[in-house]
């Protein structure tokens, strides 16, 4: 066993568009899938996430670099040759099939004997949970038992790697929660590497052990859901991923652990956490999430705060989202609503004057791209 | 249902007489193996076995030419399907007497074979090609295509591309991918094809009248010459009756078994 499921080498993939122009779909992508993993593409869409996909399921081939499987170079290898499946977005039922059939369809292609293929389509669909539905067409199933048979009928093959091509997309939002739930714990239980192709960073976030972040054919950053949203490397991912506050700024010194960072919006220096690349006299652009900066009436400890005016305030339940002007930046501020109170007193009014506790190790620098 | 009148009128009375004539009986015949003429239910069978010759014929040339258009970029299919529809343009009739010109004697066709055989000094006699059961097969191929490759088309077409990659990716080489995929979604287009087909042919008189001549009597002949020279429209409707029914038994039995307007929804 080699050490990676997939992995992709400076993989590009060009296209002539209807127009004659060329496009990169996919743009010197490097990507490294472990075994067992449950491994996310996401990317706002047109980013080249099924594009990179169907490379590893072998409906394209690349223009340039290597997929491997396993260890081993695909080349020009047809699909039908490759050890993964694919669940497609569509779901591609065969229409003219019922459950049982399409299940066993796979199979039969593998020329496995009746019996075994008779016992394996039964557990394969005992796990998706449609037992008793074997003799019906696909045409007779809701949208989310037909994505049970897709995926069905694409584990039943046992495959080293499971493709999912925005499988949940075409579901209702409860069911799509449900299915994210089940996806998970299928994937724990049956031990496939499952490659998930999705544009809803909560999906991502939630189901996968690391993500890959694209953007125009090219990978942002992979990491874990935490190192992606709590460390993001630049300012796309910082901003893609949840929401963040960019306050752009120069290096004054760096004191080790710590950034002293002049932002003239702020017109002060203010200390930020040192991820150990930047140097004094560097450009740089600060990132804090919205629920990390702190709203306060009367500072305890004073590091980074700033007076603050309440401008807009949004009250949604679990949070109240404050927009407040930080003398000449207008920063996003959700403030966690701990208590049970309907005093007014107790919430953030429009016009308030307050401070904002800017907390330094929850200030990123990043590179200003 | 009723008689011949002397004067070529009608007399209007039930009588199964005209069912007993085609059955190759007569009615006062007392002895049916002895006065047995086999003339019309040969017709009949003629009639059922070029029908269904033409229809299997039809569609082995029809499915390949589908398939290939509806496999063919965007932008040609459309110049592709004008082609199959161009000769629909010119009138029926004169269709069939083109394929005269090339099967005659002294014919197009003739004319090239034997341009062939002089230039390798082979000795030549013209084929007799013209009123044969073939050329009537021929001709009844030749108008009976593009009713076959239209609709086997449209549900080609309609196929989900996803199918042939879900396929694909499963195992399934082309091979396996057109037997179990392609095929059985195609086959409302191959039944309704074989519908536009098979009963225009069971009915039609001119391709055999022109390429057949006295050669090949089908039973949609029979019915003209009874209606406008034997003068017989008794005779005449019973025969069209008998056609009907032949018609929508072999109707019926086929679309039982293959199944038509059994909705397929593909995608
Ligand atoms: N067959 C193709 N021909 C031309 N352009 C394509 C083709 N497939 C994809 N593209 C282009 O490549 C880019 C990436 O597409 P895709 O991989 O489908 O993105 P995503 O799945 O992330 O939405 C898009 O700009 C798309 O228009
Ligand atoms: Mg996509």
């Amino acid at each position: 066993m080699s050490e990676y499921a997939v992995e992709l080498r400076n993989v590009v993939k060009t296209f002539v568009t209807p127009e004659g122009s060329t496009i990169n779909a996919v743009d010197h992508v490097d990507m490294q899938i472990r075994h067992g993993e449950f491994f996310s593409m996401l990317g706002s869409s047109g980013c080249g996430k099924t594009t990179s996909l169907r490379m590893i399921a072998g409906f394209e081939w690349p223009t340039r670099g290597e997929v491997f499987i396993d260890g081993e170079p695909q080349g020009h290898r047809p699909p039908f040759q490759r050890k993964v499946n694919t669940v497609f977005q569509s779901y591609a039922l065969f229409q003219h099939m019922t459950v049982f059939e399409n299940v066993a369809f796979g199979l039969q292609m593998d020329k496995v004997p009746a019996e075994e293929i008779k016992r394996r389509v039964g557990e394969a669909l005992a796990m998706v949970k449609l037992t008793g539905l074997e003799k019906r067409y696909p045409r007779q199933l809701s949208g989310g038992q037909q994505q049970r048979v897709a995926l069905a009928r694409a584990l039943v093959k046992r495959p080293k790697v499971l493709l999912l091509d925005e499988p949940l997309g075409a579901l209702d939002l409860k069911l799509r929660k449900e299915m994210q739930l089940e996806l998970k714990t299928l994937q724990r239980e049956v031990g496939i590497t499952f490659v998930f192709v999705t544009h809803d960073q909560e999906e991502a976030l939630s189901m996968s052990d690391r993500i890959a972040v694209m953007s125009h054919g090219k990978v942002m950053q992979i990491g874990t859901p935490v190192e992606i949203y709590e460390r993001p490397r630049n300012k796309f991912v910082a901003d893609f991923i949840g929401e963040t506050n960019l306050l752009d700024g120069t290096v004054r010194a760096v004191q080790d652990k710590w950034l002293m960072v002049f932002v003239p919006a702020l017109q002060a220096e203010v200390r930020a956490l040192n991820n150990g690349e930047f140097r004094a006299g560097q450009q740089v652009s600060l990132s804090i999430r919205p629920e990390k900066i702190r709203l306060v009436e009367k500072p305890s400890e004073c590091v980074n705060c700033f007076p603050a005016q309440v401008r807009q305030v949004a009250y949604i339940g679990a949070d109240t989202r404050v927009i407040a002007q930080v003398i000449q930046s207008t920063l996003r501020v959700w403030e966690q609503n701990m208590v049970s109170t309907l005093d007014p007193d107790a919430y953030f009014q429009q016009n308030e004057q307050a401070w904002a506790v800017l907390p330094p190790e929850n200030l990123l620098a990043l590179p200003v791209d | 249902m009723g008689r011949r009148a002397p004067d070529g009128g009608v007399i209007f009375t039930f009588t199964l007489d005209n069912y007993i004539r085609l059955l190759g009986l007569q009615p006062d015949c007392l002895n049916p193996l002895a006065c047995f003429d086999p003339l019309y239910v040969s017709i009949l069978w003629r009639s059922l076995t070029l029908a269904f010759n033409t229809t299997l014929i039809v569609i082995l040339m029809a499915y390949p030419l589908a398939y290939f258009i509806a496999r063919a970029p965007q932008k040609r299919r459309n110049t592709y399907l004008f082609l199959v529809l161009v000769p629909l343009w010119t009138n029926f009739v004169i269709r069939v007497y083109a394929w005269m010109m090339l099967l005659r004697t002294q014919g197009a066709i003739n004319g090239v074979l034997g341009w062939l055989a002089g230039l390798f000094g082979m000795p030549f006699t013209p084929l007799e090609m013209l009123y044969t059961p073939g050329a009537v097969l021929v001709g009844m191929v030749y108008e009976f295509l593009p009713f076959m490759i239209l609709p086997i088309y449209t549900s080609l077409e309609k196929i989900d591309p996803s199918l042939y990659e879900a396929a694909a990716d499963l195992g399934a080489n082309a091979l396996k991918t057109f037997w179990r995929v392609t095929l059985p979604l195609s086959m409302p287009g191959v039944v309704a094809g074989t519908i536009l087909v098979f009963i225009p042919v069971m009915g039609t008189f001119v391709v055999s009248d022109l390429l057949g001549g006295k050669q090949v009597i089908l039973v949609g002949n029979l019915i003209q010459r009874q209606f406008l020279d034997a003068r017989d429209p008794t005779f005449g409707s019973a025969a069209s009756l008998v056609l009907m029914v032949l018609t929508l038994i072999v109707t019926v039995f086929y679309t039982r078994k293959f199944g038509f307007g059994k909705e397929i929804v593909v995608g």
